[in-house]
C-alpha cells in the first residue's frame, strides 16, 4: 500500500508529506450496521409495541421508575442517531481527522440498545438492564483475570496458551481449598497457587527445555483437563461434602458507592473478587508502562538481546513474569467455583481461557483494552441468558455464535494486523 | 538434521550441563516462530518409548495414589509398608492390563473374534484421529498453527450427514459424494481462516478457535431445523444414513470397522506424497522454515497459507465423514467428541509426519478404546488417558528431561546408543 506513493519533494512542494490512502472500512461498517439496525429493528416489526426497562434493583435507596416506551419509534430514532455517528465517521475519515473513542463506543451502545428495544418489543416481562450490566461484568471476571494473564507472559515474550488450564487449576483447588476449610476467602487464596503451578510447567519447559511455548500451552491445558477430571471422579465424586462443597463467596457492598442509580449496583456491589480485578488492571496499566519494572518487561519481550545487553536478566524476567500471570490466571478460576458458588465439576471452564486469549489479542496487549474486550464477551454471554428468560425469535445457539463472529471481523477487519510484542515465543540464549 | 544430530555435545559435556545445552546448540540458527515443532522432530524413538514408559508410570502413581486400598494401606504404611505397595501394584497394573485388554487383545473373552474386537475398536476410533493428525501435521509443517480441527470435523461431518440423508443415490456413487462434500466442508471451514491469514495477517490460532466455537453453535442449530432434524423426533439428532451412504464394513458385522480406516491409509499415503514428494509440498515446507527466505525465492506465501489451510481442513473433513458414515451412522451434536483436540497431540506426537502420525494416532486410539474397557472393569477413570497422553507429549518435546531421568539409574550406558538410533530415524 505505501509503494504507491511517489517522493513528493520534486513534484509537490507544498505537500510536505506523502498521505496514505484513506481507510474506508471504518464508516463503511458503521454505515451498513446502522443500516441493518434501521431496517431491522425500526422499519420491520409492527408498530403498537411496548419495551420496558428496569433501571434500579430492590436494594436501591434512589428508586427509578421503569421506563416505558414505544418499541418501534425508539428503535427507528435510535438507528437515526446510529447513522448520525456513521456520517461523523465518514467525515472524519474524509478530511482524515481521528475520531476519539467516544464514537465505536457510543456507537455500540446506541445499536445495541436499539436491538434490546426491538428484543423486548411486546414482551410482558420486563428487560432489567441493571441486572443485565451486572451480570456482564460477573461473567468477565475469569475473561479479565485470563486476558491479563496473557498480557503479562506476552509482553514478556513467552506465550501464554495455557490459560485455560491455569483458570481450571485455580478452579478446582479454590473448590477444594474452600470445601475443606469452609471459607471461601481461603480458597481464594488458594487459586493463584494453582494457576502459578501451571505457569511453573509453561516456564520450565519453554526456558529450561526451549520446547515451543505454543504446543507445551496446548499439552499442559489437556495435562490440567486429565489431572482435574480425574481426581474429580475418583476423590471429588466419592466424598463430595468434604472436598466439594466450596461455600460461595459473598457480595459486598461498597456503602455510599452502591447507592448510585444504575452505576452503584453494577460496579459496587459485587464479590471482593471483582474489587480484586479493579485493583489488578489499574496497577497493571500503570505498572507496565510507567513503571521501571514494565520498561524491563516490555524491553525483553520486544528486544531481548538488547535488553542483555543493558544488563536486564532476561530468562529471570521471563520467569517472574510467568510466574505472576499463572497466579492471575488462577485466580480468575477462583471465579467458577467460590465465586459463583458452584462445585467443582469436569472441564467447567469451557473453552473461557481460548476467549480470555482473544480478548487479549483485542485489546492490544493493553491491561484496559483487555479489559474492555473482556466485557463485551462478558455482555454478549449474559444478553444470551437474560434474553433466554424474555424470550426471543432468535435462536439460542446464533446468539451464543455471535461474540465468535464479532471476534473473527475484529481481528480481521476493525483490529487487522495488529503486532504482537516482537520476541514474542523466540527462546532467549545467550 | 543428520549432520547436526549424532557428534552434539552429548560425549563431550558432562550430564547436567547436558540437559540444558543439547537443544541450545540447535537453536539460534533456527527460525523458531516458524520451524515449529524442530525439536520433537529431531528427537529418536528411543526417547519417544521411554517419554512413554515414563508418561505410564507417573499416570500409574495417580491412579494409586486414588485407590481406595492404597489409601487404606497408606494409613499403617510404616508397620507394613508391603501391604501399601501391593495395594500400589495391584491397582497399577490392574488398571493397566484392563486398559490393554480393551485395546488390543482380550485372552478373556469367549470367542477368538471376542478376543481380537479391542484390536478392530483401537482402528476405529484412530481413524479420524489419525484423518485430522495428518491435516494438522502439514499445517505444522508449513508454519500454520492450525488448532481448528475440531470445526473442521464438524463441518465435514455436516455436509456428508446432509449428502447421505437427503439423497437417494446408488452404493459408491452416493458414498462418493458424501466423502467428497466432507472434504469440501472442512476445507471451506479451514479456508476462511487461511484467507484471513493471508489477506489480513489475522491470526490463524485466534480464527480457527473462533470458528471452533462457531461450528459447534451452528450444528446444534442446524440439528433443530428441519433438513436436519430427524422427522417425528424432538431431539437434536438427524435421520440415520441409509446403507448406500455408508462405509462398509470391512470385517463383517460383528466389529464397528469400517472403510473409513482404508481411508486413513489412502490420505497417510497421500499425505507422505504430497509433503515428501511434490513440488507443492516442497514449497509449504520452505514456508514453514522461512517465509521471507521462500517469498524471496518466489514462493507465494499467501496462496500457500490459503492452500495449506483448505488441504488440511479437507483431511478433517474426511475424519468428520469417519464418523458420521461410519462409526456413528447418524448425525449428532458430539459428532467430533474431542478428536479435534486429541488430533493436535497426535500431530504432535507423530512429530508431524504421515507415519508418525499414524502410528501416534493408533496409540492414541487404543489408549481412548482401552481407556473404556478400564473404567468398566476396574473404576479407574478414562480421564487418567488424557494424563498420559500429555505427558507423553510433553517429555517427547524435552528429550533431555526423559535422557537426564533414566541416566539417573545407570548414568553413561544409554548415551552410545541415543545419537545411532536417531541416524537411522533420519535414513528410514
Amino acid at each position: 500500500m505505501t509503494a504507491t506513493t511517489v517522493t513528493p519533494a520534486a513534484t509537490a512542494p507544498d505537500k510536505a508529506k506523502p498521505l496514505a490512502p484513506i481507510s474506508w472500512k471504518a464508516p463503511i461498517g458503521y454505515g451498513v450496521v446502522g443500516l441493518i439496525s434501521l431496517v431491522l429493528f425500526g422499519l420491520l416489526p409492527d408498530s403498537g409495541k411496548d419495551s420496558t426497562f428496569v433501571l434500579s434493583t430492590g436494594k436501591d435507596y434512589f428508586q427509578i421508575d421503569p421506563i416505558t416506551v414505544p418499541a418501534k419509534a425508539t428503535a427507528i430514532v435510535l438507528s437515526v442517531v446510529a447513522l448520525v455517528l456513521a456520517v461523523i465517521s465518514w467525515q472524519a475519515t474524509r478530511n482524515r481527522r481521528k475520531v476519539g473513542a467516544w464514537l465505536p463506543i457510543v456507537f455500540g451502545i446506541v445499536v445495541v440498545l436499539a436491538f434490546l428495544t426491538w428484543a423486548d418489543a411486546g414482551k410482558d416481562s420486563p428487560l432489567p438492564l441493571t441486572g443485565l450490566l451486572q451480570g456482564s461484568l460477573f461473567l468477565a471476571i475469569p475473561l479479565v483475570f485470563g486476558s491479563l494473564a496473557g498480557l503479562l507472559c506476552e509482553r514478556s515474550g513467552i506465550i501464554n496458551v495455557a490459560i485455560e488450564g491455569q483458570l481450571l487449576a485455580g478452579a478446582f483447588l479454590a473448590a477444594v481449598v474452600a470445601s475443606i476449610t469452609s471459607s471461601a476467602y481461603v480458597g481464594l487464596i488458594a487459586a493463584p497457587v494453582a494457576g502459578m503451578l501451571v505457569g511453573a510447567l509453561l516456564v520450565l519447559f519453554s526456558i529450561r527445555y526451549v520446547v515451543n511455548q505454543i504446543i507445551v500451552g496446548v499439552v499442559l491445558n489437556v495435562l490440567v483437563i486429565g489431572v482435574t477430571s480425574y481426581l474429580f471422579s475418583t476423590v471429588l465424586k466419592t466424598d463430595a461434602s468434604t472436598f466439594n462443597s466450596p461455600p460461595k463467596l459473598p457480595s459486598i457492598d461498597i456503602p455510599v458507592l452502591s447507592q448510585i442509580p444504575i452505576v452503584g449496583p453494577v460496579l459496587f456491589r459485587q464479590t471482593v473478587l471483582v474489587y480484586i480485578m479493579y485493583v489488578v488492571v489499574a496497577l497493571l496499566q500503570i505498572f507496565v508502562f510507567r513503571s521501571r519494572w514494565g520498561l524491563r518487561l516490555r524491553a525483553v519481550g520486544e528486544h531481548p538481546k538488547a535488553a542483555d545487553t543493558v544488563g536486564i536478566k532476561v530468562n529471570r524476567t521471563r520467569v517472574r513474569a510467568t510466574l505472576l500471570g499463572g497466579a492471575v490466571a488462577g485466580l480468575g478460576g477462583a471465579f467458577f467455583t467460590v465465586a459463583a458458588g458452584l462445585a467443582f465439576g469436569k472441564e467447567m471452564t469451557g473453552g473461557k481461557g481460548f476467549i480470555a486469549l482473544a480478548a487479549m489479542i483485542l485489546g492490544r496487549w493493553n491491561p484496559v483494552g483487555a479489559l474492555a474486550a473482556a466485557l463485551l464477551f462478558g455482555f454478549s454471554d449474559n444478553l444470551q441468558v437474560v434474553l433466554g428468560i424474555i424470550g426471543t425469535p432468535i435462536p439460542s445457539q446464533i446468539m451464543l455464535m455471535t461474540p465468535y463472529v464479532v471476534t473473527i471481523f475484529a481481528v480481521a477487519g476493525l483490529v487487522g494486523r495488529v503486532r504482537p510484542p516482537a520476541a514474542e515465543g523466540i527462546p532467549y540464549v545467550k | 538434521m543428520s549432520p547436526t544430530t549424532p557428534p552434539l555435545p552429548d560425549a563431550a559435556v558432562p550430564p547436567p550441563a547436558d540437559t540444558g545445552t543439547a537443544p541450545l546448540a540447535t537453536g539460534p540458527d533456527e527460525n523458531r516462530g516458524q520451524g515449529i515443532l524442530r525439536e520433537i522432530m529431531s528427537s529418536s524413538w528411543v526417547v519417544t518409548t521411554l517419554a512413554i514408559v515414563l508418561a505410564l508410570v507417573i499416570s500409574g502413581v495417580l491412579i494409586a495414589a486414588a485407590d481406595q486400598e492404597v489409601q487404606d494401606a497408606a494409613v499403617y504404611f510404616f508397620a507394613r509398608p508391603a501391604d501399601f505397595f501391593s495395594a500400589a501394584w495391584d491397582a497399577v497394573s490392574s488398571a493397566y492390563v484392563a486398559l490393554f485388554q480393551g485395546a488390543v487383545f482380550d485372552p478373556t473373552a469367549a470367542t477368538f473374534a471376542k478376543a481380537i474386537k479391542p484390536l478392530t475398536e483401537t482402528l476405529t476410533v484412530s481413524t479420524p484421529l489419525i484423518l485430522a493428525g495428518l491435516g494438522l501435521g502439514i499445517g505444522f509443517r508449513a508454519g500454520l498453527f492450525n488448532i481448528g480441527a475440531q470445526g473442521q470435523i464438524i463441518l465435514g461431518a455436516v455436509f456428508a450427514g446432509y449428502i447421505g440423508f437427503t439423497f437417494d443415490l446408488p452404493f459408491p456413487l452416493h458414498l462418493l459424494l458424501a466423502v467428497i462434500g466432507a472434504a469440501i466442508g472442512g476445507g471451506m471451514w479451514a479456508g476462511i481462516a487461511g484467507v484471513l491469514k493471508a489477506r489480513t495477517g489475522a491470526h490463524e490460532v485466534i480464527v480457527t478457535i473462533m470458528l471452533n466455537s462457531i461450528a459447534v453453535y451452528l450444528i446444534a442449530y442446524l440439528l433443530t431445523t428441519t433438513p436436519f432434524q430427524n422427522p417425528g423426533s424432538s431431539n437434536p439428532i438427524s435421520p440415520p444414513i441409509p446403507e448406500s451412504a455408508q462405509y462398509p464394513l470391512l470385517l463383517g458385522d460383528q466389529f464397528r470397522l469400517h472403510a473409513g480406516f482404508i481411508v486413513a491409509i489412502l490420505a497417510a499415503v497421500f499425505v507422505w506424497w504430497l509433503m515428501g514428494r511434490s513440488t507443492i509440498g516442497f514449497k509449504w515446507r520452505a514456508v514453514g522454515s522461512n517465509p521471507h527466505a521462500a517469498r524471496t525465492a518466489g514462493i507465494s506465501v499467501n496462496s500457500a497459507y490459503i492452500w495449506v489451510m483448505v488441504t488440511a481442513g479437507a483431511l478433517a473433513g474426511l475424519a468428520g465423514s469417519a464418523q458420521v458414515l461410519g462409526t456413528d451412522k447418524v448425525l449428532t451434536a458430539d459428532v467430533a467428541a474431542s478428536f479435534g483436540f486429541d488430533a493436535i497431540t497426535v500431530a504432535l506426537l507423530g512429530r508431524s509426519k504421515p507415519l508418525g502420525t499414524f502410528m501416534a494416532g493408533i496409540l492414541f486410539g487404543a489408549l481412548r478404546a482401552g481407556g473404556f474397557a478400564m473404567q468398566a472393569r476396574t473404576g479407574t477413570p478414562i480421564d487418567i488417558v488424557l494424563v498420559v497422553q500429555s505427558l507423553v507429549v510433553l517429555f517427547i518435546a524435552a528429550p533431555p528431561l526423559v535422557r537426564a531421568v533414566f541416566r539417573l539409574p545407570a548414568p553413561g550406558a544409554r548415551r552410545p546408543r541415543t545419537p545411532r538410533s536417531s541416524t537411522k530415524e533420519v535414513a528410514a
